[in-house]
């Protein structure tokens, strides 16, 4: 069947210079060891950039900041659980830029009880995307100005998200701690 | 001398205008907010980590129990998102069904929202005008799906089924219409004195800060911004259809609603023209290890029989990697970000839902206007707490 209506249309030889060069190459010029890794998958336009912890901040700084990247949009920040690896939480933030239509995400792997920089300071939109992965997973984020479980409620053990937390509870849940007294 | 105190005044979670449970901690300085904070998750019930339990196929049950008032979008979103891991390439005619119900659905989203909105600043009997119009929008969803708010009709790969016997006329005699019944309520609403005083150069939000903090959809549009994803990167073949954006200036409740407006306009021109040009043929993509086969064929095929029995029991694989895929929803980008560790079930889902990061800019957009102007900042953001909480 003839099928001219789909989006991307399969590439005939991957390109010899990959799309997001540009980026990558103002990162270096800047910020010499901060990429630990490039993934690419151009025939469905995705993008990621592992980056270490302390050089987050910085990077999407640069990134939003170069008028000739203009990653003015933070989609979206959050994190995938892989407890096989050593550093199991990966932070994966959603970039994009309106003016030139492109979408780039950066990936931060941060191991148990590591603290990874806060970007609220960048994007007022991380703020809350932050929170819920606190909640969620319990990725703490350091100089976060309010760093409170924001779905769950204050009191609430564990961070259910993780892949040892397991998805049917075995008792019938108590939300607040002074039901007792009311009763 | 009179010293001057902040009075803590609980809005919500029970409170009629926070559309759903949330609940905002205002401090008032006699009417004027000096600092709001929301307090979400009261709907919370996992979603996310309930989708990780599910077959894919399953997992579009839950994707429309988030944003309830645009099932078919939320259905196609994941859907959109799952395709990409599968490299699975839909039919035109499933694309064009997928396009008319996406547009019915920003419809009927936006009547509902303008309904409460009105209701919010005081307008009643907008809402029942809206309402009747949103309850033939619904009776098509029925029609095809058998829900009226939850479809899960657009499935991986296709729909769940082609359209009924003389739909489309019906679709077509409800456009005939709209169109005036647009007019109706932008006559009730558009130049009426109380109206603009309600929501002209209220809880003003600027492109740049919309950006910061995320925010999508018409209330980036009310501002200027000229981003919309069937635009930026057309998805279903938003490309062959032409319409336009809806544009504000202010920023401002007014124009938000009046963005919306255009929008529904425009959305009965894109349906107009999916009729106009519904392709015939398949409807879903011609793979039989994720596609249910036809149930005739169930019937008298050994081969149809085992795909039935093995999809329904067990799913499909799905090859290991990581997508996002985003589309624009009636409230902002919605968008998908599936994990696959190359087995039935998806590995992790994450919804980037645009509600989310609209309210989250609700403190900012009220912060020194009036306590009755959170109401009109809350309607104008069309928030749904199901996708926030999830």
């Amino acid at each position: 069947m003839a099928d001219a209506t789909q989006t991307p249309p399969p590439e005939a030889a991957p390109p010899a210079v990959s799309p997001i060069k540009e980026e990558l190459d103002r990162i270096r010029a800047r910020h010499a060891d901060a990429i630990l890794g490039v993934e690419e998958q151009p025939s469905r336009g995705m993008f990621w950039i592992n980056v270490t912890p302390r050089s987050i901040v910085p990077v999407v700084t640069l990134l939003r900041d170069d008028r000739a990247l203009d990653y003015k949009l933070l989609t979206d920040l959050t994190c995938v659980d892989r407890p096989e690896t050593e550093r199991r939480f990966n932070i994966i933030y959603n970039l994009y830029s309106i003016t030139r239509n492109r979408r780039l995400l950066l990936r931060v792997r941060a191991a148990e009880g590591e603290a990874v920089p806060t970007l609220s300071g960048v994007f007022a939109a991380a703020n809350w995307a932050e929170r819920e992965v606190y909640d969620l997973f319990g990725v703490r984020f350091e100089g976060h100005p309010d760093l409170r479980r924001i779905e769950l409620p204050d009191d609430w053990e564990g961070y259910p998200l993780r892949k040892d937390y397991p998805a049917v509870g075995k008792r019938p849940v108590l939300l607040y701690n002074d039901v007792k007294d009311i009763l | 001398m009179a010293a001057t105190e902040t009075l803590t005044l609980n809005m919500g979670p029970q409170h009629p205008s926070t559309h759903g449970v949330l609940r905002l901690v205002l401090e008032l300085d006699g009417e004027t907010v000096v600092e709001c904070i929301p307090h979400i998750g009261y709907l919370h019930t996992g979603m996310e980590k309930s989708m990780e339990n599910e077959p894919y196929q399953q997992a579009i049950t839950i994707t429309d129990r988030m944003d309830y008032l645009s099932g078919m979008n939320n259905n196609l979103a994941y859907c959109l998102a799952a395709e990409k891991l599968l490299d699975l390439k839909v039919p035109p005619r499933g694309n064009a069904i997928r396009v008319m119900m996406s547009e019915l659905q920003r419809c009927a989203s936006h009547l509902l929202w303008l309904g409460t909105h009105a209701v919010d600043i005081g307008a009643m009997s907008v809402f029942f005008y809206c309402f009747r119009e949103r309850e033939m929008l619904l009776n098509f969803f029925e029609e095809v799906s058998g829900a009226r708010m939850t479809p899960s009709y657009i499935r991986i790969g296709g729909v769940a089924m082609d359209l009924p016997n003389g739909f489309e006329e019906k679709v077509a005699r409800f456009l005939a219409i709209f169109p005036e019944r647009i007019d109706e309520y932008w006559a009730l609403l558009d130049e009426n004195p109380i109206w603009r005083d309600r929501t002209v150069g209220v809880a003003l939000m600027g492109a740049d800060d919309c950006i910061r903090y995320g925010v999508t959809g018409p209330v980036l549009r009310a501002a200027g911004v000229r981003f919309d994803l069937r635009k930026a990167s057309p998805y279903c073949g938003y490309e062959q259809y032409e319409f336009e954006m809806a544009i504000g200036e202010n920023a401002d409740v007014f124009d938000r609603y009046r963005v919306r407006m255009k929008e529904m306009r425009e959305s009965v021109k894109i349906i107009e023209q999916v009729l106009e040009r519904m392709p015939d043929g398949e409807f879903n993509a011609d793979d039989p290890k994720i596609v249910l086969p036809h149930k005739e064929r169930v019937f008298s095929d050994m081969e149809a029989l085992i795909h039935h029995f093995i999809l329904v029991t067990r799913g499909f694989p799905v090859p290991p990697g990581e997508v996002y895929a985003s589309i624009e929803s009636p409230k902002g980008e919605l968008g998908y970000y599936i994990v696959s560790d190359g087995s039935e079930k998806p590995y992790r889902v994450r919804v980037r839902p645009p509600s989310f990061y609209n309210l989250q800019s609700l403190p900012f957009m009220v912060k020194g206007n009036m306590v009755a102007d959170v109401v009109a900042a809350i309607g104008s953001l069309d928030i749904v707490l199901g996708e926030i909480d999830r």
